[in-house]
C-alpha cells in the first residue's frame, strides 16, 4: 500500500516539476506510456487472483485517473504559459504608421458633370457630345450669327491655320454646336445635354483660354418658356441641394435663342462664402432661351412645327459655387495640393440618395 | 452705356424712384451693372468762407483758418499753399468721413491750435488725383451749401449693359422709349423742330461710292454754320459727359458726343475753313492714309470707306474722323455731317484698323436711318445755341432707306412659345408703345417693325418684346413632363469614361484636367500635329499646338508637383488627342503617368521605383472597368517612340486592335521635358474597345462552376533570353483547350544556374475538369502534352 503512495507522489510531484510541454510528455510516458510504470501495475493485475485484484484493481485505477487529471491540468497550465509567452514576444509596436497607399481622387469638373447629368437624367434627358474643333457652320452661321456680326467678336475665338483643303477650323466657343449636330441626324422629340471643353481666346483672372460648359436642348411640338423656367428651376434646386431656390430671368440676347434670357440666382454674400436659398443679391449662372426659328430650319427642321428650349452653363463655375473653389486657373494647373483638397473620392458617385444630408 | 438719372429724366417724364427705374431696366434686358451714387459719399461735404488764414505761430507751412460754414465759424488748420483769406472752398466738418485719405475727421490739435474740420482738396474727395493745394471755388459758390449738389455730383450715374442686337439703347432717348413703354412714364423729346436754313452750303457733298458699294454709304446729310464761337461747353455739359467718362474738348466736339450718347446718332464736326472744295464719300485707294483724332496715322485699303476733299481723305467715314480738319477753338465755319453707313462694313474697318471708336461701336450695330435728318438738326440746335452763328440749308447727298420690315405675329405665340398668356390688347398695346405699328384683328395681326430696331425680324422677336416689356417674371414655371419611352441616359462609351475615371481614381491616381493645347516643342516629342493642329491665335507660344496626346501635360504637371517636393504622384486625365481638324481625328484617351516610388518611404521595408508593370496594372485595370477583355488581349512589345524601347508595350485585341499603350517614358523625353525618372505611363483607348454583344437585356446567364476537384501543377521551363513569358502561356493553352482553368508566371530567372543566354520562367496550370476528378493518369498525360508544346513552341526545357 504505502508503495503505491509513495509512488503517486513521486509521479505527481514529477508532474509538478515539469516547467514545459515536453517534460510533461516525459512523465506521462514514464507513466502512464506503454512500458510505464503505472501502466506496469496495471498490466500485472491480469496476472493476480481475484482477490488481489479486487482490492488492487481500484487503487491502480485511481492513481491512474488523477494521475492523468493532474497531467492534462499541468498541460492546460503550460499550454496558457506558452500562449501568453508566444504573445509577449509577438507584441509590436501599434503606434507605428501603417504603409501608406496612394490617394486618388476625381476633379471637381467631372463631379460636377456626373452631378449635372444625374440631375438632367431624372428629366428624362440624355448625354450627347461634340468634337472640341469645329467649322464655322456649327459653331456660328448654323446657330444664326451672321458673318461680321458683333456677337461672332464676342467670342474670342481660336482659330487653327488653315488645313490642306484652306479650310480654318475653329476651337468651339461654347457647347452649342452639339445642338445642330444633335438636330441633324436625330428627329424630335429631342432632349440631351452636352457637357465637354470650350475655349475662348482670353486669359485673366477670371478667365481660362479652356473652360467647360454644359448645353440643353429640347426640341418638340409644345415646350415653351414656362417648361424652360420649370426645368432650370428644378435643376438649380437639386443641384445645390436647397428647398427653393429663387431664380430671375433678365431678357437678354443670343444670336440662337429668341426669347432669350439671363439666370441670376438668388444668393447671400457672407464673409467671403455664397450662400443659396437665401439673401438678396444675385449671382449670373447661365443663359438660355426659346431656340431661334433660323437655327430650328437651318438644321432642317420646320420651325413652323417644332420649337423648343436651349441653356449653357458653365461647369467650372457651377462647381466653383457649390463647392467654394475661388480660383478658375487652379482647376487646369494639377497642383496636387489643390487636387487632394478639391477632388472627390472615387466612389462619391453622384446619384439621388446622395442629395442633402438627413 | 452711362448716363446720369436728371438726363434720363430729361426724356422721361416720370415719378418712379431711382430704385425702381434700376429694377426697370434690368427687368427689360438693359442690365444694370452698377449705379454710381456719388452725392452720398460726398454728403458731408459744404461749401465754406475762409474769413482768414494767417501763418500758423509754430509751424511754418501751416496756416490757421477762420472757416464760415455757412452754420458757424470755425478754426482749421491747413497746410495746403493755396489757403488764403477770402476764397471759397470745400470744408469737412469734425465726424466726416473723407473717402480719397480714408479717415474719419475727430477734433485734433496741430501744433498747439485746435482743428476742427478740414478744407479738402480734390483727391480727398476722389474727384481726381489733385493734391497740390485745396479745392477753390468761384466768388458765387453759396456758403453752407452741400458741395456735391453745387458742383452737379447729386446726379447718380447709371451704368447698363446693352446687348448687341440694342443698338437703339445706346442713347438715352431710347433707353427712356423702353422704360416709357413698360409703364414707367412718358416720354419726352420726341418732336425735332427743323431749323430753317439761312443760306445754300457753301460745301457741297457728293456720294462717290462705286454701285456695287452703294450700301457702305446711303445718306449723307450736312450743314454749314457760319460765324461760330468755339470754346469750353458749359457747365451743365460738361457735367454730363464726364459722369459718363468722357473728356469734354470744346463745345463744338461735345456738342457731338453729347448728341451721340443722347440719341444714339454720331456726328461729326468739320472746321469747314480746312475743307477743299466738295465734301466726297468714296472708298479708300490703296495705300492712301490718313491721320486720325486719336493721333494716329491708318494706311488704308480699298475696302475702307472715307470722308474726303478734292484733294485728300479727311476721315474714316463712321470710324473715326480726320485730325487735319477737326474742330478747333480757332474755328468760325463749321460744317456738320450726319451720315448713314453699313454696319459690315463699318464692323471690316475697325476690325482691321483696330479702331475702337463710340461711333464705331454704334455703326456696326445699327444706328437709326431715321435720325440722320433730326440728329442734324438737334446738333445744329445746340450748336446755335452754345456758339452762335448762321446755319445753311441742309445738304443731302443720297437718301435714307425706307425698308420698314413688316412681321406677322400672332399674339396666341406669347402663350405657346413664352408660356405666358396674355390678351390681345395687351400685346398691341406694348408693341404700340416700343414703336411697332400694329394692323389686322384677332390672331392674326401685323406689325410694322420701327425704324430703330434692326434685330426685329420674326415672330419670335415680338414675343419677347411683349414678354420682357409685361416682365419674365410673370412667366409662370411649368414642370417638365416626363418622357413617356425610357431612354438611355448615356451612350456606352460615356459610361465606360466614367467607370475608367472611377477605377483610376480608387487605384491611387488623381484626376487632372490639362490644357488640350502645348508648346509645339512637346507635341513633336509625342509624335507631333499637322500644321492644320496649329493655333493661329494662341495665347502665348505655350499653347500653341493642339495636343496629339495626353502624356505631355500630365508629364509637365507631374514636373510642376515634383518641383514643389512631391515626387511619388499619380495623375490621370480622361479627354481628346488630335490628329487632324476632322471630327473623327480626335480620340477619346485615358492616359496617367506615376513618378518617383510605387509608396512613401516605410519602415517595414524598401520602397520600389515605378516600372513598365506599374504602367501595365494601370493600363489593364481601366481596360477591365471599360469592358475590354482583358483575358483574350495579347500584350506585344511595340510602343511609340515616346517609351523606354524595351520597357513598353501595347495591348492588342487580335493582330490590329491597339487598346492601349503602357511602359516607361523614354529617358530622353523626360530629360526633354525636365523630368527625372523614371515614369510609368499608360494610354487607353477606350472606343477602340468592341461593344459587348446585345444579348437581350442585362441578364448574366447562369454560373457555370465545376465542383470537381481542381488541381495546380507547376514546371520550371528554360528557354532562350528573348522568348517571352506570353509565348510559353500561349504555347501551353494551344496544348491543352479545355481543362486548363488558368496559367500563371510565379518566378523568372537569370543566371548561372540556367547558363548565359537562358532564363526560367516557372508557371503554375491549374487544371480542372467539369463532369469528373481527374485522375492521375490523365494529369500526367496532359502535364507530358505540356512540355511537349512548350519545347516544340518555345524550345522550353524542364529544368531540373
Amino acid at each position: 500500500m504505502n508503495e503505491i503512495r509513495d509512488l503517486e507522489q513521486e509521479l505527481m510531484a514529477a508532474v509538478r516539476a515539469a516547467g514545459d510541454l515536453a517534460a510533461l510528455e516525459a512523465v506521462r510516458v514514464a507513466a502512464l506510456g506503454k512500458k510505464g510504470r503505472v501502466s506496469e501495475l496495471m498490466k500485472a493485475l491480469g496476472g493476480m487472483s481475484a482477490e488481489e485484484r479486487k482490492t488492487l484493481g481500484p487503487l491502480y485505477n485511481g492513481l491512474k485517473d488523477r494521475l492523468t487529471d493532474a497531467i492534462t491540468q499541468r498541460r492546460q497550465a503550460l499550454e496558457a504559459a506558452a500562449l501568453a509567452a508566444r504573445l509577449e514576444a509577438e507584441r509590436v509596436d501599434v503606434t507605428l504608421p501603417v504603409r501608406g497607399e496612394p490617394q486618388g481622387s476625381i476633379h471637381p469638373v467631372s463631379q460636377v458633370m456626373d452631378e449635372v447629368i444625374e440631375i438632367f437624367a431624372d428629366m428624362g434627358f440624355s448625354v450627347a457630345e461634340g468634337p472640341d474643333i469645329e467649322d464655322d457652320f456649327h459653331n456660328f452661321a448654323a446657330l444664326n450669327f451672321p458673318p461680321g456680326h458683333p456677337a461672332r467678336e464676342m467670342h474670342d475665338t481660336f482659330y487653327l491655320e488653315p488645313n490642306e483643303a484652306g479650310e480654318r477650323k475653329l476651337l468651339r466657343t461654347h457647347t452649342s454646336p452639339v445642338q445642330i449636330r444633335t438636330m441633324m441626324k436625330q428627329k424630335p422629340p429631342v432632349r440631351i445635354i452636352a457637357p465637354g471643353r470650350t475655349y475662348r481666346c482670353d486669359s485673366d483672372a477670371t478667365h481660362t483660354p479652356m473652360f467647360h460648359q454644359v448645353e440643353g436642348l429640347v426640341i418638340d411640338r409644345e415646350t415653351h418658356m414656362g417648361h424652360l423656367k420649370g426645368c432650370l428651376e428644378a435643376f438649380a434646386r437639386a443641384f445645390f441641394e436647397v428647398e427653393l431656390v429663387e431664380m430671375r430671368f433678365r431678357p437678354s440676347y443670343f444670336p440662337f435663342t429668341e426669347p432669350s434670357a439671363e439666370v441670376d440666382i438668388g444668393c447671400a454674400f457672407k464673409e467671403g462664402e455664397i450662400a443659396f436659398g437665401e439673401g438678396d443679391d444675385w449671382l449670373e449662372i447661365l443663359g438660355c432661351g426659346m431656340v431661334h426659328p433660323r437655327v430650328i430650319a437651318n438644321v432642317g427642321l420646320d420651325p413652323n412645327e417644332y420649337q423648343g428650349f436651349a441653356f449653357g452653363c458653365g461647369i467650372d463655375r457651377l462647381a466653383m459655387l457649390k463647392y467654394g473653389i475661388p480660383d478658375l486657373r487652379q482647376f487646369f494647373y494639377s497642383d496636387v495640393r489643390w487636387l487632394r483638397h478639391y477632388g472627390f473620392s472615387a466612389l462619391d458617385i453622384p446619384a439621388l440618395g446622395q442629395r442633402g444630408v438627413q | 452705356m452711362k448716363f446720369t438719372l436728371t438726363w434720363l429724366k430729361e426724356h422721361l417724364e416720370t415719378a418712379a424712384t431711382l430704385e425702381e427705374i434700376v429694377a426697370k431696366l434690368t427687368a427689360l434686358g438693359l442690365e444694370v451693372e452698377g449705379v454710381e451714387d456719388r452725392a452720398k459719399k460726398l454728403s458731408p461735404f459744404i461749401i465754406a468762407h475762409v474769413l482768414e488764414a494767417k501763418q500758423h505761430p509754430n509751424a511754418d507751412r501751416l496756416r490757421v483758418c477762420q472757416v464760415d460754414t455757412g452754420r458757424e465759424v470755425v478754426e482749421v488748420v491747413c497746410g495746403a499753399p493755396n489757403a488764403r483769406t477770402g476764397m471759397k472752398g470745400v470744408f469737412a466738418p469734425m465726424g466726416s468721413y473723407i473717402p480719397g485719405s480714408d479717415i474719419t475727421l475727430k477734433p485734433t490739435e496741430i501744433r498747439g491750435v485746435k482743428s476742427n474740420g478740414m478744407l479738402c482738396s480734390e483727391r480727398e474727395l476722389q474727384l481726381s488725383d489733385a493734391h497740390e493745394g485745396i479745392i477753390e471755388l468761384p466768388g458765387d459758390a453759396p456758403v453752407g451749401q452741400p458741395f456735391a449738389r453745387y458742383a452737379g455730383l447729386d446726379d447718380p450715374v447709371i451704368d447698363i449693359a446693352i446687348t448687341p442686337n440694342r443698338p437703339d439703347a445706346l442713347g438715352v432717348f431710347g433707353v427712356a422709349r423702353d422704360l416709357a413703354a413698360a409703364g414707367l412714364g412718358r416720354l419726352k423729346g420726341a418732336d425735332i423742330a427743323p431749323i430753317p436754313g439761312a443760306f445754300q452750303s457753301p460745301v457741297g457733298v457728293r456720294l462717290g461710292l462705286p454701285k456695287d458699294k452703294a450700301h457702305v454709304s446711303p445718306a449723307f446729310v450736312g450743314r454749314y454754320i457760319r460765324g461760330v464761337k468755339n470754346g469750353p461747353s458749359p457747365k451743365w455739359l460738361q457735367d454730363r459727359l464726364i459722369a459718363i467718362g468722357l473728356r469734354p474738348i470744346s463745345a463744338l466736339v461735345d456738342i457731338t458726343n453729347y448728341v451721340m450718347y443722347d440719341r444714339g446718332r454720331p456726328l461729326h464736326v468739320y472746321d469747314a475753313d480746312k475743307i477743299a472744295g466738295d465734301i466726297i464719300v468714296r472708298l479708300a485707294k490703296a495705300g492712301e492714309s490718313v491721320l486720325a483724332l486719336d493721333g494716329r496715322s491708318y494706311t488704308l485699303s480699298e475696302e475702307v470707306c472715307v470722308i474726303a476733299d478734292e484733294a485728300r481723305a479727311l476721315g474714316l467715314g463712321g470710324v473715326i474722323g480726320g485730325e487735319e480738319t477737326g474742330c478747333s477753338n480757332e474755328t468760325v465755319n463749321v460744317f456738320l455731317e450726319s451720315a448713314l453707313f453699313d454696319p459690315l462694313t463699318i464692323a471690316a474697318t475697325g476690325r482691321a484698323l483696330g479702331i475702337l471708336s463710340d461711333a464705331r461701336y454704334r455703326f456696326e450695330r445699327g444706328v437709326d436711318p431715321a435720325t440722320t435728318i433730326p440728329g442734324a438738326e438737334i446738333a445744329t440746335r445746340l450748336i446755335l445755341d452754345l456758339c452762335g452763328g448762321q446755319p445753311s440749308e441742309l445738304v443731302i447727298a443720297g437718301a435714307v432707306p425706307d425698308e420698314a420690315k413688316t412681321v406677322a405675329f400672332r399674339p396666341s405665340r406669347v402663350g405657346s412659345l413664352g408660356g405666358l398668356t396674355l390678351p390681345e390688347a395687351d400685346c398691341r398695346r406694348i408693341l404700340a408703345a416700343l414703336g411697332f405699328k400694329v394692323s389686322g384683328e384677332g390672331a392674326r395681326l401685323e406689325a410694322i417693325v420701327p425704324s430703330w430696331r434692326p434685330d426685329i425680324d420674326g415672330e419670335a422677336d415680338l414675343v419677347e418684346e411683349v414678354l420682357r416689356v409685361h416682365g419674365y417674371d410673370n412667366v409662370p414655371a411649368v414642370p417638365m413632363g416626363r418622357p413617356v419611352a425610357p431612354m438611355g441616359v448615356m451612350t456606352s462609351s460615356q459610361k465606360r469614361v466614367r467607370l475608367v475615371k472611377r477605377t483610376l481614381a480608387g487605384r491611387g491616381l488623381r484626376e487632372a484636367v490639362t490644357w488640350s493645347f502645348l508648346a509645339s516643342a512637346d507635341a513633336d516629342l509625342f509624335g507631333g500635329v499637322p500644321p492644320s493642329l496649329r493655333l493661329a491665335n494662341p495665347i502665348s507660344a505655350d499653347l500653341d499646338t493642339m495636343r496629339p496626346s495626353l502624356l505631355p501635360n500630365l508629364l509637365r504637371a507631374l514636373g510642376r508637383n515634383a518641383d514643389r517636393g512631391t515626387v511619388n504622384l499619380g495623375l490621370f486625365e480622361v479627354g481628346n488627342e488630335f490628329h487632324g481638324d476632322k471630327p473623327e481625328e480626335q480620340r477619346l484617351v485615358a492616359a496617367g503617368v506615376r513618378g518617383g516610388m510605387t509608396g512613401e518611404r516605410h519602415w517595414s521595408g524598401p520602397q520600389a521605383p515605378v516600372d513598365a508593370f506599374v504602367g501595365k496594372a494601370d493600363a489593364l485595370a481601366a481596360l477591365a472597368a471599360a469592358g475590354a477583355p482583358v483575358d483574350n488581349l495579347q500584350t506585344a512589345a511595340e510602343a511609340p517612340g515616346w517609351y523606354h524601347p524595351g520597357r513598353a508595350g501595347v495591348l492588342k485585341l487580335g493582330p490590329k486592335t491597339v487598346l492601349a499603350r503602357f511602359g516607361e517614358i523614354h529617358p530622353a523625353v523626360l530629360a526633354a521635358l525636365g523630368l527625372s525618372g523614371p515614369v510609368a505611363a499608360f494610354e487607353v483607348f477606350p472606343e477602340a474597345i468592341p461593344l459587348p454583344k446585345a444579348r437581350g437585356g442585362r441578364s448574366r446567364g447562369p454560373l457555370k462552376a465545376s465542383d470537381f476537384q481542381m488541381v495546380e501543377r507547376d514546371f520550371a521551363f528554360v528557354v532562350d533570353r528573348q522568348v517571352t513569358a506570353d509565348d510559353i502561356v500561349r504555347a501551353l493553352r494551344g496544348a491543352e483547350k479545355t481543362l486548363i482553368r488558368d496559367i500563371g508566371v510565379f518566378d523568372v530567372y537569370e543566371g548561372p544556374h540556367v547558363g548565359a543566354g537562358k532564363k526560367s520562367v516557372a508557371v503554375s496550370v491549374r487544371l480542372q475538369a467539369d463532369d469528373r476528378t481527374l485522375t492521375d493518369a490523365e494529369i500526367d498525360t496532359i502535364a507530358g502534352r505540356l512540355v511537349e508544346a512548350a519545347a516544340k513552341r518555345t524550345g522550353a526545357t524542364l529544368r531540373t
